[in-house]
């Protein structure tokens, strides 16, 4: 098939995964365009944003495959639809996903947009998933191939009217696969470690880096009786299920270390108890905000399905009932208890190797009761 | 794809008088301009005819005038940064202008780390400074006045003769950054009234790595470089003679009527790029003077509405080179301090202009199709987005 009047604008992020989607695509005859997002400013900041490195990791990349390669800024667009996103939900208490919301409004709105403008027929990106088109012309998402790297968690906003233009080169292949293919290639970039973290943070010191932002607001650490057990430096600084950052380790009543079981908001307390499995830290169910559906719609009013409440955790059977006035709330009843449900952070439903859509956790229960976890 | 460059203000390509030369050299003539015998004998030879080649274009009243850089950089380090050693204990104040180029401005903003004081002139709405401007501006303590030739961005041409004049019975040295005037400009350093001049090789379709500063006799220099008694010591390192050689040839080619053609045939160039532009009836403001009062071989335009990276990226595409006018980081375009210095930070211009700029081997027909291809970049992205 001749593919080279077909335009591919390959989103490039100086990896190896989205290194080897070009070289895959330019392989195969496309006519394809290497682009890499600036979504950053990292002026002013003290060399922890690598773009300036990554982008040209994306000029060697691209010249070594053959193809042209530009740059475009999103940093305005960042700013304003997930950077703002990510303060709210720390405002409030609660855990917020910017990578979810990064492909929904920035790789697979923003960035597309450009690229049609640039008579695009499909953007391509390195993501970790599987895109499967029906005769009808519906298209279906997938988990990528390689358990352990499949992204669909963080692509789980995704319409049909988005993913009608997209490609997945590698999400056929496993990670080592990939690095093989680059390595033969020789592209510079076939050992470049992989990325970690928040793009915008990355390795950085996180608590830090929100201090610059949000004003902390420092409280009492209590038992769930009240017994006052320290001091915290600011609910938002902490996530349901933690252990780390409590400061508070290696008391004398038991060995058994201390997590974060609860968020007090009107007192600004924030609630520790002993051992990882804390009854505290297990819910039945949720309620879910924002849900939407590759399909365009639930399946059906309710119905059975798998679920993530993060990535890369393992699926929990669920049961989704959808809120009969809302097409976007739903209630999610598990299979069996789960730990640590984080308000603010992503549920994400399956149908065996099918990812369905997903929402936002707004509040976590036990049975009838409300988990104070914001 | 056939590809198209119109962004001669970044760099020329090589004309093939300027390879030959090179050749001839980089065959010939490996000897190092100091060496006593022979081989250094013929170096020297051809140091001193470039040296006078260029001397001349400039009318210096010396062959010695001519000291051989890197390039403009350099050119433009060396006269600042010397000029701010060698009378900054007569005092530590220097006028420039907000437009300069990096070379200049990363320069004062060192300056001004050591304590020097630096007023930067703000330019109207075309890009002028004027003599008055500068005359207000001057105090007992000013020592260096730097401000460019013709604008890189833009194509502003300042009032540097009348500055020169203004400045002649004072005791404060003149530069003037001409990377982009000489080449299409008519330079008479006597004329002009400036202490140093900087020069780039690679801006005249000669090579790259290569320039010259212009420095008065009797004006103090203290050398950027230091290490061997090249240049009467005034810039060390074994001259980079093939480059030398290859810019006097550029500058030869441009010797006599030559420029005064060359600016013809850009003014042309620019003219058939708008002449398509009006046909289609495509809406664009010209950033800088017009036409006939800019440097022949810029081009600077607004296109409402149309981003400059989009525009950029659209063009190339097509085979189209063209600028964005500034700076990148990570690829993506800073606000042009020009711009910004012209239209205030927030215009709109900053975000949705593009420079054009031509060169000798730019034909009419070119430009010609560089201009339906901006009507069809703006036109596309005006239709997709309304």
């Amino acid at each position: 098939m001749d593919n080279s009047k077909t335009r591919v604008v390959v989103g490039m992020s100086g990896g190896v995964d989205s290194s080897v989607t070009a070289l895959l695509l330019k392989e195969q005859g496309y006519d394809v365009i290497g682009v890499f997002m600036k979504n950053w400013d990292d002026t002013t900041d003290s060399g922890v944003c690598t773009a300036t490195e990554d982008y040209e990791d994306v000029a060697r990349v691209a010249n070594q495959i053959g193809i042209p390669y530009y740059s475009i800024d999103f940093e305005k667009e960042y700013w304003n639809r997930v950077f703002e996103y990510f303060l709210d939900e720390y405002r409030h208490n609660r855990t917020p996903n910017p990578d979810v919301m990064c492909n929904k409004e920035i790789k697979f709105k923003s960035f597309l947009d450009y690229a049609l403008s640039l008579n695009a027929d499909y953007i391509a990106m390195g993501h970790y998933a599987q895109l499967r088109r029906d005769q009808d012309g519906s298209v279906h998402l997938l988990r990528g191939a390689d358990d352990n790297k499949d992204q669909t968690y963080f692509l789980n906003t995704l319409s049909q009217e988005q993913l009608q233009k997209v490609m997945f080169p590698i999400g056929h292949l496993r990670k080592p696969e990939v690095r093989a293919i680059a390595e033969k290639a020789g592209l510079y970039t076939a050992r470049k470690k992989d990325s970690t973290g928040v793009c915008f943070i990355g390795e950085r010191d996180f608590k830090k880096f929100l201090k610059e932002f949000l004003p902390a607001q420092p409280g009492a650490m209590r038992t769930p009786a009240g017994e006052l057990k320290g001091q915290h430096d600011g609910l938002m600084y902490y996530t349901i299920g933690q252990r780390s950052g409590l400061g508070i380790g290696g008391s004398s009543d038991s060995s058994e270390p201390w997590f974060v079981v609860g968020k007090e908001m009107a007192t600004n307390t924030l609630i520790v108890d002993q051992g990882f499995n804390n009854p505290r830290l297990f819910a039945t169910s949720l309620s879910a905000v924002k849900l939407s559906f590759v399909a365009g719609q639930a399946p059906a009013a309710a119905f059975h399905a798998t679920a993530k409440f993060r990535y890369r955790q393992k699926d929990v059977g669920v049961t989704v009932k959808m809120d009969p006035a809302d097409p976007t709330s739903a209630v999610v009843v598990f299979d069996e208890p789960v730990r640590a449900i984080t308000p603010g952070q992503a549920v994400v439903f399956y149908e065996n190797e099918e990812c369905l859509g997903g929402g936002t956790i707004d509040v976590a229960y036990d049975h009838t009761k409300v988990l104070q976890y914001v | 794809m056939e590809h198209f460059y119109f962004d001669n203000a970044a760099t020329t390509p090589v004309s093939p008088t300027v390879v030959q030369a090179m050749t001839d050299v980089l065959s010939h003539d490996f000897g190092n301009a100091s060496s006593t015998h022979f081989f250094g004998r013929r170096a020297h030879d051809l140091l001193d005819q470039s040296r006078q080649t260029i001397a001349q274009s400039i009318n210096a009243a010396s062959i010695d005038e001519v000291i051989f850089t890197s390039g403009g950089t350099e050119s433009d380090n060396t006269a600042i940064l010397s000029t701010a050693a060698a009378y900054g204990q007569q005092g530590h104040h220097i006028i420039t202008t907000a437009i300069e180029h990096p070379a200049v401005l990363k320069t004062m903003a060192r300056l001004e780390q050591q304590g020097f004081e630096v007023t930067y002139l703000p330019v109207d709405g075309l890009g002028y400074v004027t003599v008055d401007q500068v005359a207000a501006a001057l105090r007992p303590d000013t020592i260096l006045v730097s401000i460019m030739m013709g604008n890189n961005e833009i194509g502003t041409i300042e009032p540097i003769k009348a500055i020169g004049a203004m400045l002649a019975d004072k005791p404060v040295i003149f530069h003037t950054d001409a990377v982009q005037a000489y080449g299409v400009l008519s330079i008479d350093v006597q004329e002009l009234g400036v202490d140093f001049l900087s020069v780039s090789g690679h801006k005249l379709h000669g090579p790259k790595g290569v320039g010259f500063l212009y420095a008065k006799t009797g004006v103090k220099l203290v050398p950027f470089m230091n290490g061997g008694e090249q240049e009467h010591k005034r810039r060390a390192g074994t001259e980079n003679l093939p480059g030398i050689v290859g810019m006097a040839q550029a500058v030869r080619d441009l010797a006599g009527a030559n420029k005064a053609k060359r600016r013809d045939q850009l003014l042309a160039l620019k003219q058939a790029v708008l002449a398509e532009l009006d046909q289609a009836g495509v809406t664009y403001h010209i950033n800088g003077p017009d036409l006939q009062a800019s440097l022949p071989h810029v081009l600077n335009l607004w296109f409402p509405g149309v981003p400059t990276n989009l525009a950029l990226t659209s063009l190339d595409l097509r085979g189209f080179a063209v600028s964005g006018g500034s700076a990148c980081t990570a690829g993506s375009l800073q606000p042009s301090h020009v711009l910004t210095a012209l239209y205030g930070a927030n215009a709109a211009e900053i975000s949705e202009s593009l420079r054009l700029s031509f060169g000798s081997e730019n034909t009419l027909a070119q430009a010609r199709a560089l201009g339906q291809a901006l009507v069809a970049v703006v036109t596309d992205y005006l239709q997709q987005t309304t």
